[in-house]
Protein backbone atom coordinates (compact mmCIF):
# COMPACT_ATOMS: atom_id res chain seq x y z
CA UNK A 1 0.00 0.00 0.00
CA UNK A 2 1.15 3.68 -0.26
CA UNK A 3 0.90 4.65 3.12
CA UNK A 4 4.91 4.31 3.85
CA UNK A 5 6.02 6.37 0.95
CA UNK A 6 7.51 9.38 1.33
CA UNK A 7 5.19 11.78 3.34
CA UNK A 8 4.51 14.87 0.73
CA UNK A 9 5.81 18.56 1.50
CA UNK A 10 5.93 19.90 4.88
CA UNK A 11 6.40 16.53 6.98
CA UNK A 12 9.26 15.29 5.36
CA UNK A 13 10.57 18.81 5.42
CA UNK A 14 9.89 18.69 9.29
CA UNK A 15 11.23 15.20 9.83
CA UNK A 16 14.72 15.86 8.00
CA UNK A 17 15.02 19.38 10.31
CA UNK A 18 14.43 17.18 13.43
CA UNK A 19 16.90 14.40 12.12
CA UNK A 20 19.27 16.78 11.12
CA UNK A 21 19.18 18.77 14.75
CA UNK A 22 19.24 15.50 16.66
CA UNK A 23 22.34 14.19 14.65
CA UNK A 24 24.28 17.57 15.41
CA UNK A 25 23.63 16.78 18.79
CA UNK A 26 24.83 13.34 19.02
CA UNK A 27 27.73 14.26 17.24
CA UNK A 28 28.43 17.35 18.71
CA UNK A 29 30.84 15.41 21.33
CA UNK A 30 32.72 13.83 18.26
CA UNK A 31 32.89 17.00 16.60
CA UNK A 32 35.02 18.66 19.66
CA UNK A 33 37.13 15.91 19.90
CA UNK A 34 38.60 15.79 16.32
CA UNK A 35 38.57 19.57 16.59
CA UNK A 36 40.89 19.53 19.51
CA UNK A 37 42.98 16.31 18.37
CA UNK A 38 43.84 19.00 14.98
CA UNK A 39 44.84 21.63 16.85
CA UNK A 40 48.25 22.67 18.47
CA UNK A 41 48.57 22.75 22.15
CA UNK A 42 48.42 26.35 22.23
CA UNK A 43 45.81 26.70 20.58
CA UNK A 44 42.97 23.85 22.21
CA UNK A 45 41.28 26.31 24.63
CA UNK A 46 40.61 29.60 22.55
CA UNK A 47 37.54 29.06 20.59
CA UNK A 48 36.98 25.45 21.20
CA UNK A 49 34.12 24.83 18.97
CA UNK A 50 36.18 26.16 15.83
CA UNK A 51 38.74 25.16 14.17
CA UNK A 52 40.95 27.42 13.72
CA UNK A 53 44.62 26.03 13.81
CA UNK A 54 45.40 22.57 12.33
CA UNK A 55 48.37 19.99 12.72
CA UNK A 56 48.49 16.72 12.65
CA UNK A 57 51.63 16.41 15.32
CA UNK A 58 49.64 15.67 18.06
CA UNK A 59 48.20 12.13 16.23
CA UNK A 60 51.59 11.66 15.56
CA UNK A 61 52.47 12.28 19.44
CA UNK A 62 49.65 9.90 20.80
CA UNK A 63 50.61 7.15 18.75
CA UNK A 64 54.46 7.60 19.93
CA UNK A 65 54.88 9.13 23.13
CA UNK A 66 51.62 8.73 24.01
CA UNK A 67 52.10 4.81 23.48
CA UNK A 68 49.23 4.32 21.45
CA UNK A 69 51.12 2.38 18.81
CA UNK A 70 51.58 0.04 21.79
CA UNK A 71 48.22 -0.32 23.63
CA UNK A 72 46.20 -0.98 20.16
CA UNK A 73 49.07 -3.80 19.64
CA UNK A 74 48.24 -5.23 23.08
CA UNK A 75 44.40 -4.97 22.58
CA UNK A 76 44.16 -6.46 19.09
CA UNK A 77 46.36 -9.47 20.85
CA UNK A 78 44.14 -9.73 23.68
CA UNK A 79 40.81 -9.29 21.26
CA UNK A 80 42.20 -11.98 18.73
CA UNK A 81 43.09 -14.86 21.63
CA UNK A 82 40.08 -14.01 23.46
CA UNK A 83 37.48 -14.17 20.21
CA UNK A 84 39.40 -17.24 18.54
CA UNK A 85 39.24 -19.49 21.84
CA UNK A 86 36.29 -18.35 22.56
CA UNK A 87 34.63 -19.66 19.21
CA UNK A 88 37.08 -22.91 19.47
CA UNK A 89 35.74 -24.10 23.19
CA UNK A 90 31.91 -23.07 22.58
CA UNK A 91 31.87 -25.02 18.96
CA UNK A 92 33.51 -28.09 21.19
CA UNK A 93 30.78 -27.96 24.09
CA UNK A 94 27.55 -27.17 22.14
CA UNK A 95 28.73 -29.92 20.16
CA UNK A 96 29.17 -32.39 22.90
CA UNK A 97 25.93 -30.97 24.70
CA UNK A 98 23.92 -31.13 20.92
CA UNK A 99 25.13 -34.97 20.05
CA UNK A 100 27.30 -37.07 22.57
CA UNK A 101 25.81 -38.79 24.90
CA UNK A 102 27.44 -39.14 28.56
CA UNK A 103 26.14 -39.54 32.06
CA UNK A 104 25.05 -36.35 33.71
CA UNK A 105 24.83 -34.36 31.06
CA UNK A 106 21.76 -32.43 32.41
CA UNK A 107 23.91 -31.47 35.49
CA UNK A 108 26.89 -30.00 33.59
CA UNK A 109 24.92 -28.39 31.46
CA UNK A 110 23.29 -27.10 34.53
CA UNK A 111 26.32 -25.64 35.75
CA UNK A 112 27.82 -23.78 32.24
CA UNK A 113 23.92 -22.15 32.29
CA UNK A 114 24.66 -21.16 35.81
CA UNK A 115 27.41 -19.01 35.20
CA UNK A 116 25.49 -16.70 32.75
CA UNK A 117 23.44 -15.61 36.49
CA UNK A 118 27.36 -13.95 37.49
CA UNK A 119 27.93 -10.86 36.67
CA UNK A 120 31.43 -9.95 35.81
CA UNK A 121 31.85 -7.49 38.84
CA UNK A 122 31.37 -9.72 41.41
CA UNK A 123 33.96 -12.63 40.46
CA UNK A 124 36.97 -9.62 39.42
CA UNK A 125 37.22 -9.21 43.50
CA UNK A 126 38.76 -13.17 43.87
CA UNK A 127 39.92 -13.49 40.33
CA UNK A 128 42.67 -10.60 41.03
CA UNK A 129 43.98 -12.93 43.89
CA UNK A 130 43.58 -16.09 41.39
CA UNK A 131 45.74 -14.31 38.94
CA UNK A 132 47.88 -12.93 41.27
CA UNK A 133 49.19 -16.52 43.03
CA UNK A 134 49.29 -17.99 39.02
CA UNK A 135 52.18 -15.14 38.90
CA UNK A 136 49.85 -13.25 35.67
CA UNK A 137 49.61 -9.89 36.83
CA UNK A 138 50.82 -7.79 33.67
CA UNK A 139 50.35 -10.54 31.53
CA UNK A 140 48.46 -12.08 28.36
CA UNK A 141 47.63 -14.79 30.46
CA UNK A 142 46.07 -12.66 33.05
CA UNK A 143 44.49 -10.43 30.42
CA UNK A 144 42.88 -14.01 28.41
CA UNK A 145 42.72 -17.11 30.34
CA UNK A 146 39.48 -16.07 32.44
CA UNK A 147 37.73 -15.11 29.67
CA UNK A 148 38.33 -17.81 26.49
CA UNK A 149 35.11 -20.06 27.81
CA UNK A 150 31.89 -18.67 27.31
CA UNK A 151 28.50 -20.18 28.68
CA UNK A 152 26.76 -17.63 26.68
CA UNK A 153 28.22 -18.95 23.11
CA UNK A 154 27.90 -22.44 24.03
CA UNK A 155 24.21 -21.74 24.69
CA UNK A 156 23.84 -19.85 21.19
CA UNK A 157 25.02 -22.42 19.11
CA UNK A 158 23.76 -25.43 20.85
CA UNK A 159 20.72 -23.64 19.77
CA UNK A 160 21.07 -23.54 16.29
CA UNK A 161 22.40 -27.22 16.70
CA UNK A 162 19.29 -29.10 18.13
CA UNK A 163 17.59 -27.77 14.92
CA UNK A 164 19.59 -30.45 13.51
CA UNK A 165 17.26 -33.71 13.23
CA UNK A 166 18.50 -36.49 15.27
CA UNK A 167 18.06 -38.84 11.98
CA UNK A 168 20.21 -36.48 9.86
CA UNK A 169 22.84 -37.96 12.67
CA UNK A 170 22.43 -41.43 12.71
CA UNK A 171 22.11 -41.43 8.86
CA UNK A 172 25.56 -39.64 9.00
CA UNK A 173 27.10 -42.41 10.95
CA UNK A 174 25.60 -45.18 9.34
CA UNK A 175 27.51 -43.82 6.52
CA UNK A 176 30.63 -43.79 7.71
CA UNK A 177 31.50 -40.14 9.10
CA UNK A 178 32.69 -39.87 12.57
CA UNK A 179 31.93 -37.27 14.89
CA UNK A 180 34.31 -35.02 13.73
CA UNK A 181 33.47 -35.26 9.55
CA UNK A 182 29.97 -34.36 10.96
CA UNK A 183 30.98 -31.39 12.94
CA UNK A 184 32.95 -30.41 9.57
CA UNK A 185 30.36 -31.27 7.09
CA UNK A 186 26.97 -30.46 8.66
CA UNK A 187 27.02 -28.62 11.65
CA UNK A 188 29.93 -25.85 11.96
CA UNK A 189 28.15 -24.80 7.93
CA UNK A 190 24.91 -24.61 9.92
CA UNK A 191 26.17 -22.44 12.25
CA UNK A 192 28.70 -19.98 10.13
CA UNK A 193 26.21 -16.77 10.47
CA UNK A 194 25.70 -17.47 14.21
CA UNK A 195 29.54 -17.77 14.78
CA UNK A 196 30.09 -14.57 12.86
CA UNK A 197 27.66 -12.99 14.97
CA UNK A 198 29.32 -14.30 18.17
CA UNK A 199 32.61 -13.82 17.24
CA UNK A 200 31.98 -9.85 16.40
CA UNK A 201 30.33 -9.74 20.07
CA UNK A 202 33.47 -11.54 21.74
CA UNK A 203 35.54 -9.24 19.83
CA UNK A 204 33.91 -5.96 20.72
CA UNK A 205 33.45 -6.96 24.27
CA UNK A 206 37.01 -7.87 24.91
CA UNK A 207 38.49 -5.19 23.43
CA UNK A 208 36.17 -2.64 25.16
CA UNK A 209 37.18 -4.53 28.99
CA UNK A 210 38.25 -1.51 31.21
CA UNK A 211 37.99 -2.96 34.98
CA UNK A 212 39.77 -5.99 34.44
CA UNK A 213 42.56 -4.69 32.69
CA UNK A 214 42.57 -1.69 35.15
CA UNK A 215 42.59 -3.97 38.13
CA UNK A 216 45.48 -6.38 36.86
CA UNK A 217 48.03 -4.34 34.71
CA UNK A 218 50.61 -1.93 36.93
CA UNK A 219 53.61 -1.78 34.30
CA UNK A 220 52.79 0.47 31.09
CA UNK A 221 54.08 -2.24 28.62
CA UNK A 222 50.82 -4.21 29.41
CA UNK A 223 48.21 -1.59 29.29
CA UNK A 224 45.50 -1.97 26.63
CA UNK A 225 43.88 0.69 25.35
CA UNK A 226 41.32 1.17 27.72
CA UNK A 227 43.96 1.47 30.48
CA UNK A 228 46.36 2.92 28.35
CA UNK A 229 43.78 5.90 27.87
CA UNK A 230 43.59 6.22 31.37
CA UNK A 231 46.97 6.13 31.95
CA UNK A 232 47.02 8.84 29.39
CA UNK A 233 44.58 11.31 30.83
CA UNK A 234 46.12 11.13 34.73
CA UNK A 235 49.44 12.11 33.43
CA UNK A 236 49.20 14.46 30.63
CA UNK A 237 45.78 16.21 32.18
CA UNK A 238 47.17 19.66 30.95
CA UNK A 239 47.46 18.31 27.41
CA UNK A 240 43.80 18.09 26.16
CA UNK A 241 44.60 18.19 22.32
CA UNK A 242 47.13 14.75 23.74
CA UNK A 243 44.06 12.58 25.06
CA UNK A 244 41.50 13.71 22.24
CA UNK A 245 43.96 12.38 19.92
CA UNK A 246 44.62 9.29 21.77
CA UNK A 247 40.84 8.73 22.28
CA UNK A 248 40.25 9.23 18.36
CA UNK A 249 43.01 6.12 17.69
CA UNK A 250 41.26 4.36 20.16
CA UNK A 251 38.02 4.60 18.69
CA UNK A 252 38.92 4.02 15.05
CA UNK A 253 39.65 0.42 14.86
CA UNK A 254 36.55 -0.26 16.30
CA UNK A 255 34.70 2.56 14.03
CA UNK A 256 36.13 0.00 11.04
CA UNK A 257 35.61 -3.33 12.37
CA UNK A 258 31.46 -2.28 12.83
CA UNK A 259 31.19 -0.81 9.31
CA UNK A 260 32.90 -4.16 7.97
CA UNK A 261 30.57 -6.70 10.01
CA UNK A 262 27.10 -4.23 10.38
CA UNK A 263 24.78 -7.34 9.59
CA UNK A 264 26.36 -9.25 12.26
CA UNK A 265 26.43 -6.53 14.40
CA UNK A 266 22.48 -6.42 14.49
CA UNK A 267 22.09 -9.84 14.35
CA UNK A 268 24.21 -10.13 17.26
CA UNK A 269 22.48 -7.94 19.13
CA UNK A 270 19.26 -8.78 18.52
CA UNK A 271 19.78 -12.00 19.50
CA UNK A 272 17.96 -12.31 23.02
CA UNK A 273 15.49 -9.12 21.84
CA UNK A 274 13.04 -10.19 19.17
CA UNK A 275 11.02 -12.96 19.08
CA UNK A 276 11.78 -15.55 16.69
CA UNK B 1 21.74 -51.96 26.53
CA UNK B 2 23.01 -50.77 23.02
CA UNK B 3 22.09 -47.18 25.00
CA UNK B 4 24.67 -48.48 27.54
CA UNK B 5 27.63 -48.88 25.41
CA UNK B 6 27.21 -45.74 22.99
CA UNK B 7 26.35 -44.01 26.20
CA UNK B 8 30.18 -44.89 27.62
CA UNK B 9 31.16 -44.93 24.53
CA UNK B 10 31.37 -40.71 23.73
CA UNK B 11 32.11 -40.55 27.45
CA UNK B 12 36.60 -39.38 26.38
CA UNK B 13 35.17 -37.19 23.22
CA UNK B 14 32.85 -35.06 25.62
CA UNK B 15 35.55 -35.06 28.32
CA UNK B 16 37.66 -33.67 25.76
CA UNK B 17 35.52 -31.20 24.37
CA UNK B 18 33.98 -29.96 27.41
CA UNK B 19 36.93 -30.28 29.65
CA UNK B 20 38.48 -26.80 28.98
CA UNK B 21 35.24 -24.91 29.13
CA UNK B 22 34.35 -26.68 32.15
CA UNK B 23 37.67 -25.82 33.45
CA UNK B 24 37.92 -22.37 32.94
CA UNK B 25 33.80 -21.54 33.69
CA UNK B 26 34.50 -23.21 37.12
CA UNK B 27 38.10 -21.58 37.84
CA UNK B 28 36.55 -17.92 36.99
CA UNK B 29 33.44 -17.53 37.59
CA UNK B 30 31.56 -20.33 39.89
CA UNK B 31 35.10 -20.75 42.01
CA UNK B 32 34.89 -16.94 42.59
CA UNK B 33 31.46 -16.61 43.35
CA UNK B 34 31.65 -19.22 46.32
CA UNK B 35 35.22 -17.94 47.41
CA UNK B 36 33.93 -14.68 47.67
CA UNK B 37 30.63 -15.33 50.07
CA UNK B 38 33.29 -17.40 51.94
CA UNK B 39 35.78 -14.27 52.46
CA UNK B 40 32.83 -11.47 52.51
CA UNK B 41 33.02 -13.02 56.35
CA UNK B 42 36.38 -12.70 56.73
CA UNK B 43 39.07 -10.04 56.97
CA UNK B 44 42.49 -9.18 55.81
CA UNK B 45 45.90 -7.60 55.66
CA UNK B 46 46.30 -4.60 53.79
CA UNK B 47 47.94 -7.55 50.83
CA UNK B 48 44.77 -9.31 51.10
CA UNK B 49 46.78 -12.14 53.00
CA UNK B 50 46.67 -13.91 55.98
CA UNK B 51 42.36 -13.61 55.97
CA UNK B 52 41.05 -14.41 59.77
CA UNK B 53 37.27 -15.02 59.98
CA UNK B 54 35.71 -12.64 61.80
CA UNK B 55 31.62 -14.12 61.02
CA UNK B 56 28.54 -13.53 59.07
CA UNK B 57 27.76 -10.44 61.13
CA UNK B 58 29.88 -8.63 58.70
CA UNK B 59 27.30 -8.77 55.87
CA UNK B 60 25.10 -7.46 58.69
CA UNK B 61 27.70 -4.90 59.31
CA UNK B 62 28.14 -3.82 55.60
CA UNK B 63 24.49 -3.56 55.18
CA UNK B 64 23.94 -1.33 57.87
CA UNK B 65 26.96 0.53 56.60
CA UNK B 66 26.26 4.24 55.57
CA UNK B 67 28.89 3.93 52.97
CA UNK B 68 27.03 0.99 51.27
CA UNK B 69 23.41 2.16 51.88
CA UNK B 70 24.79 5.53 50.73
CA UNK B 71 26.24 3.90 47.44
CA UNK B 72 22.93 1.31 46.96
CA UNK B 73 21.24 5.04 47.03
CA UNK B 74 23.59 6.65 44.34
CA UNK B 75 23.24 3.29 42.12
CA UNK B 76 19.52 3.11 41.96
CA UNK B 77 19.76 6.93 41.53
CA UNK B 78 22.08 6.34 38.35
CA UNK B 79 19.75 3.97 36.84
CA UNK B 80 16.70 5.83 37.39
CA UNK B 81 18.63 8.72 35.46
CA UNK B 82 19.81 6.84 32.52
CA UNK B 83 17.25 3.61 31.73
CA UNK B 84 14.47 5.75 31.60
CA UNK B 85 15.94 8.88 29.66
CA UNK B 86 17.93 6.21 27.81
CA UNK B 87 15.21 4.32 26.53
CA UNK B 88 12.82 6.83 25.77
CA UNK B 89 15.73 8.52 23.39
CA UNK B 90 16.49 5.50 21.53
CA UNK B 91 12.58 4.50 21.24
CA UNK B 92 12.39 8.62 19.87
CA UNK B 93 15.36 8.39 17.49
CA UNK B 94 13.91 4.50 16.16
CA UNK B 95 10.60 5.87 15.70
CA UNK B 96 11.75 9.33 13.67
CA UNK B 97 14.34 7.16 11.67
CA UNK B 98 11.56 4.91 10.88
CA UNK B 99 10.56 5.81 7.24
CA UNK B 100 12.18 4.87 3.89
CA UNK B 101 12.89 8.21 2.99
CA UNK B 102 16.05 9.40 1.07
CA UNK B 103 19.06 9.56 3.12
CA UNK B 104 18.03 7.78 5.67
CA UNK B 105 20.71 4.80 5.92
CA UNK B 106 22.57 8.19 6.86
CA UNK B 107 20.79 9.08 9.70
CA UNK B 108 20.72 5.59 11.04
CA UNK B 109 24.75 5.48 11.07
CA UNK B 110 24.92 8.84 13.03
CA UNK B 111 22.22 7.46 15.91
CA UNK B 112 24.27 4.22 15.61
CA UNK B 113 27.21 5.40 16.43
CA UNK B 114 27.91 5.99 19.96
CA UNK B 115 28.15 1.83 19.67
CA UNK B 116 31.30 2.01 18.80
CA UNK B 117 32.76 4.21 21.42
CA UNK B 118 33.88 2.22 24.43
CA UNK B 119 33.56 3.35 28.06
CA UNK B 120 37.11 4.80 28.18
CA UNK B 121 36.74 6.41 24.71
CA UNK B 122 33.18 7.93 25.38
CA UNK B 123 34.21 9.13 28.87
CA UNK B 124 37.56 11.37 27.67
CA UNK B 125 35.34 12.97 25.01
CA UNK B 126 32.70 13.88 27.87
CA UNK B 127 35.46 14.63 30.18
CA UNK B 128 36.99 17.10 27.60
CA UNK B 129 33.59 19.01 27.18
CA UNK B 130 32.84 19.61 30.68
CA UNK B 131 35.87 19.39 32.69
CA UNK B 132 36.22 22.97 34.52
CA UNK B 133 40.10 23.90 33.12
CA UNK B 134 40.45 22.41 30.13
CA UNK B 135 36.88 21.36 29.51
CA UNK B 136 34.98 22.91 26.14
CA UNK B 137 31.91 24.15 28.12
CA UNK B 138 34.33 25.93 30.87
CA UNK B 139 35.78 27.46 27.78
CA UNK B 140 32.96 29.06 26.56
CA UNK B 141 32.34 32.72 27.83
CA UNK B 142 28.82 33.12 27.12
CA UNK B 143 27.83 29.86 28.49
CA UNK B 144 29.42 29.98 32.09
CA UNK B 145 28.15 33.63 31.87
CA UNK B 146 24.73 31.81 32.16
CA UNK B 147 25.52 28.92 34.48
CA UNK B 148 28.53 29.65 36.61
CA UNK B 149 28.62 25.64 38.12
CA UNK B 150 29.98 24.82 34.82
CA UNK B 151 33.96 26.89 35.90
CA UNK B 152 33.40 27.18 39.42
CA UNK B 153 33.21 24.30 40.52
CA UNK B 154 32.55 22.63 37.73
CA UNK B 155 29.83 20.05 36.89
CA UNK B 156 31.93 17.18 37.36
CA UNK B 157 32.81 18.48 41.00
CA UNK B 158 29.68 20.04 42.45
CA UNK B 159 27.99 17.81 44.29
CA UNK B 160 24.45 18.59 42.56
CA UNK B 161 25.51 18.03 39.16
CA UNK B 162 28.46 15.24 39.34
CA UNK B 163 25.99 12.53 39.30
CA UNK B 164 23.91 13.79 36.15
CA UNK B 165 26.50 15.00 34.02
CA UNK B 166 27.95 11.02 34.50
CA UNK B 167 24.43 10.03 33.67
CA UNK B 168 24.69 11.87 30.84
CA UNK B 169 27.72 10.77 29.40
CA UNK B 170 26.87 7.19 30.06
CA UNK B 171 23.11 7.86 28.34
CA UNK B 172 25.04 8.86 25.39
CA UNK B 173 27.51 6.15 25.09
CA UNK B 174 24.81 3.56 25.48
CA UNK B 175 22.66 5.59 23.06
CA UNK B 176 23.45 3.48 19.50
CA UNK B 177 23.10 0.12 21.32
CA UNK B 178 19.31 1.08 22.15
CA UNK B 179 18.74 2.56 19.29
CA UNK B 180 19.83 -0.19 16.76
CA UNK B 181 17.69 -2.78 19.30
CA UNK B 182 14.40 -1.21 19.14
CA UNK B 183 14.58 -0.25 15.50
CA UNK B 184 15.37 -3.79 14.77
CA UNK B 185 12.23 -4.35 17.01
CA UNK B 186 9.83 -1.60 15.33
CA UNK B 187 11.16 -3.86 11.63
CA UNK B 188 9.61 -6.47 13.13
CA UNK B 189 6.16 -5.17 13.43
CA UNK B 190 3.70 -6.34 10.42
CA UNK B 191 3.16 -3.00 8.28
CA UNK B 192 -0.45 -4.70 8.01
CA UNK B 193 -0.74 -4.09 11.89
CA UNK B 194 -0.25 0.03 11.00
CA UNK B 195 -2.53 -0.39 7.61
CA UNK B 196 -5.59 -1.91 9.24
CA UNK B 197 -5.07 0.57 12.17
CA UNK B 198 -5.22 3.23 9.86
CA UNK B 199 -8.14 2.09 8.43
CA UNK B 200 -9.76 1.90 11.49
CA UNK B 201 -8.77 5.98 11.61
CA UNK B 202 -6.17 5.94 14.33
CA UNK B 203 -4.01 8.49 14.24
CA UNK B 204 -0.37 8.73 15.08
CA UNK B 205 -0.07 8.66 18.65
CA UNK B 206 -3.18 6.47 18.91
CA UNK B 207 -1.32 3.70 16.41
CA UNK B 208 2.05 4.61 17.99
CA UNK B 209 0.56 3.75 21.95
CA UNK B 210 -1.92 1.11 20.84
CA UNK B 211 0.05 -0.76 17.89
CA UNK B 212 3.66 0.05 17.73
CA UNK B 213 4.48 -0.04 21.96
CA UNK B 214 2.64 -3.07 22.48
CA UNK B 215 4.09 -5.34 19.63
CA UNK B 216 7.71 -3.92 20.36
CA UNK B 217 7.60 -4.34 24.27
CA UNK B 218 9.29 -7.84 24.27
CA UNK B 219 12.13 -5.50 22.80
CA UNK B 220 11.57 -2.59 25.30
CA UNK B 221 11.91 -5.63 27.95
CA UNK B 222 14.89 -6.65 26.79
CA UNK B 223 16.65 -3.52 26.30
CA UNK B 224 15.18 -2.45 29.94
CA UNK B 225 17.09 -5.40 31.56
CA UNK B 226 19.67 -4.63 29.92
CA UNK B 227 20.26 -0.84 30.73
CA UNK B 228 19.59 -1.75 34.33
CA UNK B 229 21.92 -4.11 34.91
CA UNK B 230 24.54 -1.86 32.94
CA UNK B 231 23.69 1.28 34.81
CA UNK B 232 24.31 -1.43 38.20
CA UNK B 233 27.30 -2.23 36.91
CA UNK B 234 28.66 1.05 35.76
CA UNK B 235 32.53 1.79 36.53
CA UNK B 236 34.52 3.11 33.53
CA UNK B 237 32.42 6.49 33.84
CA UNK B 238 33.30 7.55 37.27
CA UNK B 239 36.66 6.28 37.41
CA UNK B 240 37.80 8.27 34.70
CA UNK B 241 35.10 11.30 35.23
CA UNK B 242 34.60 11.95 39.08
CA UNK B 243 37.00 9.20 40.84
CA UNK B 244 33.38 8.57 42.68
CA UNK B 245 33.58 12.01 43.68
CA UNK B 246 33.35 14.79 44.67
CA UNK B 247 34.23 14.39 47.97
CA UNK B 248 33.19 14.43 51.18
CA UNK B 249 29.67 13.50 49.61
CA UNK B 250 30.63 10.87 46.99
CA UNK B 251 28.17 11.92 44.83
CA UNK B 252 29.09 9.15 42.30
CA UNK B 253 30.27 6.29 44.50
CA UNK B 254 27.94 3.81 42.99
CA UNK B 255 27.98 -0.06 44.93
CA UNK B 256 30.52 -1.20 41.85
CA UNK B 257 33.04 1.86 42.20
CA UNK B 258 32.95 1.42 46.20
CA UNK B 259 34.19 -2.19 45.39
CA UNK B 260 37.07 -1.64 42.87
CA UNK B 261 37.29 2.55 43.02
CA UNK B 262 41.03 3.44 43.09
CA UNK B 263 39.86 6.12 46.02
CA UNK B 264 37.31 4.08 47.48
CA UNK B 265 37.17 3.63 51.21
CA UNK B 266 37.56 -0.16 51.40
CA UNK B 267 39.84 -0.56 48.21
CA UNK B 268 42.41 -1.93 50.53
CA UNK B 269 40.34 -4.46 52.26
CA UNK B 270 39.32 -8.17 50.64
CA UNK B 271 36.86 -8.85 52.65
CA UNK B 272 34.85 -5.98 52.70
CA UNK B 273 35.05 -5.89 48.74
CA UNK B 274 33.81 -9.47 48.68
CA UNK B 275 31.06 -8.83 51.12
CA UNK B 276 30.04 -6.13 48.50
CA UNK B 277 30.09 -8.05 45.31
CA UNK B 278 28.30 -10.77 46.63
CA UNK B 279 26.07 -8.37 47.64
CA UNK B 280 25.87 -6.75 44.56
CA UNK B 281 25.46 -10.05 42.96
CA UNK B 282 22.00 -10.74 45.30
CA UNK B 283 20.61 -7.08 44.29
CA UNK B 284 20.99 -8.17 40.49
CA UNK B 285 19.72 -11.11 40.45
CA UNK B 286 16.32 -9.67 42.49
CA UNK B 287 16.08 -6.65 40.03
CA UNK B 288 16.61 -9.09 36.89
CA UNK B 289 13.64 -11.28 38.72
CA UNK B 290 11.58 -8.13 39.61
CA UNK B 291 11.77 -6.97 36.26
CA UNK B 292 10.87 -10.03 34.32
CA UNK B 293 8.23 -11.13 36.63
CA UNK B 294 6.48 -7.87 36.90
CA UNK B 295 6.90 -6.00 33.46
CA UNK B 296 6.68 -9.59 32.32
CA UNK B 297 3.43 -9.60 32.36
CA UNK B 298 2.56 -6.54 30.46
CA UNK B 299 4.98 -7.90 27.06
CA UNK B 300 2.98 -9.03 24.44
CA UNK B 301 5.00 -11.74 22.77
CA UNK B 302 2.58 -12.36 19.95
CA UNK B 303 0.62 -15.53 19.76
Amino acid sequence: MALDTAPKGWRSVARYSMLTIVALFILFPVYTTVIAALKPGNRVLDNPLLPNAFTLDVLKDAWTQGRLGRYLMNTTVVALIITSVQLVTSIASAYAFSFLKFPLKRLVFGIFLSTMLVPLEVTLVINRRTIDSLGWLNSFQGLTVPFVATAFGTFLLRQVFMQIPPDLREAAQMDGLGHWGFMKEVAIPLVRPTLGALGLFSFLSSWNQYLWPSLITTEDDMNTVQTGLRHLASSDLDKPNLIMAGTIIAAVPILIVLVVFQKQLVRGLTAGAVKG
Amino acid sequence: MAIKTSRLRDIPLAFAMLGPSLLVLLTFVLYPLGKAVWLGQQTCDVQGKNCKSVGWGQYTTVIKSDQFQHALWVTVKFALITVPIGLALGVGLAVLADKQLRGMRFFRTIFSSTIATSVAVASLMWLFLLQPSIGVLANLGWLHDIFPVIKEPGLLKDSGTALWSVGISSIWANLGFTFILVTAGLQSVPKEMHESAYVDGAGGWMRFTNVTLPLISPTLLFTTVVLTSRAFQAYGEMDLLTNGGPIPQDSTTTVTYLIYGSSSIIKNNDGLQAAVAVLLFVILLALSALQFRGFGKRVHYGS
